[in-house]
């Protein structure tokens, strides 16, 4: 039996795009880039260097409508074995609960999956949930914050990692099955090569429905009411100009006055 | 009986600043929905830590002190929480977000399957017993209404900082109750080997006060020492310990960084601001040698007050900033250190 990554990834608007809530009430990004979300650039990487250590392959998944599919081609590009991504009318307005049954659907699916990585989370919709209700809809261990892999035995089913908390870092071991979330620190995300991108542009991807994963979907818990742009701030930017000791003096007089020390 | 629900992080038998916030939060919640307000405190010093939630609002608080739950792990505290709500139907589960307050309460809300409403900055009980809920989506950039189920359990996690504690009041106790862990420590896989502790640093999103450098750190006019491999590292990291630091620790500041400085390696990672970093609110921000990038404003935009020191006067970061200084950070900012020094009398 081979061992068997799986990541899941979406596509997100470029972060340096201007993204607004247009006159009919829906967020748009004009025509800014869809790119990767780039925390999951770590957890690709990551998929690909499991596999090829343990001789093994790395299956990528996203949820949700077709523009996803950029992600899934990024992620061919890169050099993932197999993509698939899941959709169906019934994950409209689902939220984390339906994308977590679904998540977990499609990891069962493909059957014999030792590991399961996410990005740390979704530079857009930033919920940050999916990755903890995934593991918990599977039944694994949740390791969070991976910084490193210090020691996976994929037969022995034990794992060993280092954490980045906000005290400081933790190393834990613990048992497979596991899903892991990944940081920024744990690799270098690789470039898709010229090739990769030839043989990705041609990859028909495989779009799965809940009834192909043989889950059905939770009745949404929490709903999205509206979207609004936040209300501009206006701020007057005040120079404070001199010496540099006569603008210390200025700033600290008003940072006074603004009652912040 | 019903109730709202905060869980009090803990670190080493300690609870959280932070976590006061939560608590406040519940109380406007329970309060609106009529119900009392419940801390949960779970593992070493839970009973003391309990008896601090009764002067900070919480009228009621389950303990439990089992030695499976001394350090955070998610296995024991979720299979606990997730009992506890199953047993007892809150109302509402609240907790700030922080990386374990996120991690417990999604993973509780699918153990019950239960809704979850991540980094509120607002949170509101209303008639029909929802909570609704402003949250920032796309970095900030648009902002989101989600409104709970009041058929159901509402977990919701708060942005730090973006809710007040309430007053304390010594006299007031919380009615404490002892409830029993549900994993035993044979049921739980992982095990904790170690952990490093940052010493010495303010945690960024719990910093009142932030001084962040960026990639102009390297442009510090001491001479690294001859031998030296990477000269730009070494200013940036002199930089950053001689300079900011200083200025940092007069004002009792967090240090954060742009991720130009954390990627060229003048700091570690745990110090960036950012979409890719950490998304703080202070009461003051201030940049030195810092743009402006959109991914640094995601992280940065909500302070209170906005400081920019940069040689550029059209840099970016001036739209942002309350107040602007424009000229060397290396001369203005051992000016403002001495210039603290010498008003706040430290
Ligand atoms: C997907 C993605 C995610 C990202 N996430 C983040 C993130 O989380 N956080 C983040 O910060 N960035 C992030 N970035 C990077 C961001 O786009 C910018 O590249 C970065 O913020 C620039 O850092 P900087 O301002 O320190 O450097 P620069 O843009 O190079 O600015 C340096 C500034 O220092 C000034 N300066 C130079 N010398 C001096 C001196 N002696 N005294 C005073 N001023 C001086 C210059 O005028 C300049 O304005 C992200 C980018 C991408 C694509
Ligand atoms: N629609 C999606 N399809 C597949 N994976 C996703 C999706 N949304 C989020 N993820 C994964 O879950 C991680 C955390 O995202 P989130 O819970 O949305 O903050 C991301 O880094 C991705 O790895």
């Amino acid at each position: 039996m081979i061992v068997h990554v799986v990541v899941f990834t979406r596509s997100t608007p470029d972060t340096a795009a201007k993204v607004e809530v247009n006159s009919s009430g829906v967020v748009t990004w004009g025509d800014a880039a869809t790119v990767v979300n780039p925390w999951d650039e770590y957890a690709l990487e990551e998929a690909i260097l499991q596999a090829k250590n343990a001789g093994g392959k790395a299956t990528v998944i996203a949820i949700g409508p077709e523009f996803h599919n950029e992600a899934l081609k990024h992620s061919l590009a890169m050099g993932l074995d197999e993509a698939a991504r899941v959709w169906d009318a019934a994950l409209v307005g689902a939220d984390s609960l339906g994308y977590a049954t679904a998540a977990a659907g499609a990891v069962k699916k493909l059957g014999d999956i030792d590991l399961v990585i996410f990005g740390k989370e979704s530079v857009d919709v930033g919920t940050d949930q999916h990755i903890y209700q995934t593991a918990r809809k599977l039944g694994w261990t949740m390791l969070s914050y991976v910084s490193k892999i210090l020691a996976v035995d994929y037969n022995a089913k034990t794992i060993k990692v280092e954490r980045l908390l906000e005290q400081g870092k933790q190393i834990v071991t613990s048992k497979l099955l596991a899903v892991i979330s990944v940081m920024k620190d744990i690799n270098e995300p690789r470039y898709p090569s010229f090739i990769g991108i030839r043989k990705a542009s041609k990859a028909v991807i495989p779009e799965w429905s809940l009834a192909d994963l043989g889950v059905s979907a939770p009745t949404a818990q929490t709903h999205v009411t509206g979207l609004m742009n936040p209300p501009a701030k206006n701020v007057q930017v005040e120079m404070l100009d001199g010496t540099p000791e006569e603008q210390a003096a200025k700033l600290v007089d008003r940072l006074l006055e603004e009652k912040v020390l | 009986m019903s109730a709202v629900y905060v869980w009090i992080e803990t670190f080493k038998g300690k609870a959280l600043n932070s976590s006061w916030e939560a608590l406040g939060a519940g109380k406007t919640v329970a309060a609106g929905l009529n119900v009392p307000l419940t801390a949960l405190v779970f593992g070493e010093n839970a009973a003391a830590v309990a008896a601090e939630a009764g002067t900070y609002g919480a009228d009621k608080a389950l303990i439990c002190e089992d030695a499976t739950l001394n350090g955070f792990r998610l296995e024991p505290y979720a299979a606990l929480l997730s009992k506890l709500v199953s047993d007892n139907q809150p109302k509402a589960v609240l907790a700030i977000g922080t990386a374990r307050g996120r991690e417990l309460l999604a993973a509780s809300a699918a153990d019950t399957n239960s809704g979850l409403i991540t980094e509120a900055l607002t949170l509101e009980a209303q008639a029909d017993g929802t909570l609704k809920v402003y949250r920032p989506v796309y970095a900030g950039k648009i902002l989101s209404e989600a409104v709970g189920s009041a058929a159901g359990t509402q977990f919701v996690s708060l942005r730090g900082r973006a809710f007040k504690a309430n007053a304390v009041n010594a006299g007031a106790k919380a009615d404490v109750s002892s409830v029993p862990a549900v994993l035993a420590e044979a049921d739980i896989a992982t095990k904790i080997e170690s952990f490093e502790e940052e010493a010495g640093t303010v945690s960024l999103t719990d910093a009142a006060i932030i001084v962040s450098g960026g990639r102009a750190m390297a442009n510090n006019p001491a001479e690294a020492p001859a031998g030296t491999a990477d000269a730009a590292v070494w200013k940036a990291k002199d930089g950053f310990a001689n300079v900011i630091q200083p200025l940092a620790d007069t004002l009792g500041a967090a240090v954060g960084a742009s991720r130009a400085a954390v990627d060229a390696g003048y700091i570690s990672y745990a110090h960036q601001v950012g979409q890719t970093g950490k998304v703080v609110s202070p009461d003051l921000y201030i940049a030195c040698g810092i743009s402006g990038a959109i991914q640094h404003q995601a992280g940065m935009r909500t302070s209170k007050v906005i400081v920019a020191v940069n040689k550029d006067g059209e840099a970016p970061i001036f739209k942002l900033a309350r107040y602007g200084l424009v000229g060397d950070l290396y001369k203005i900012v051992p000016a403002l250190t001495a210039e603290l020094k010498k008003r706040l009398g430290k």
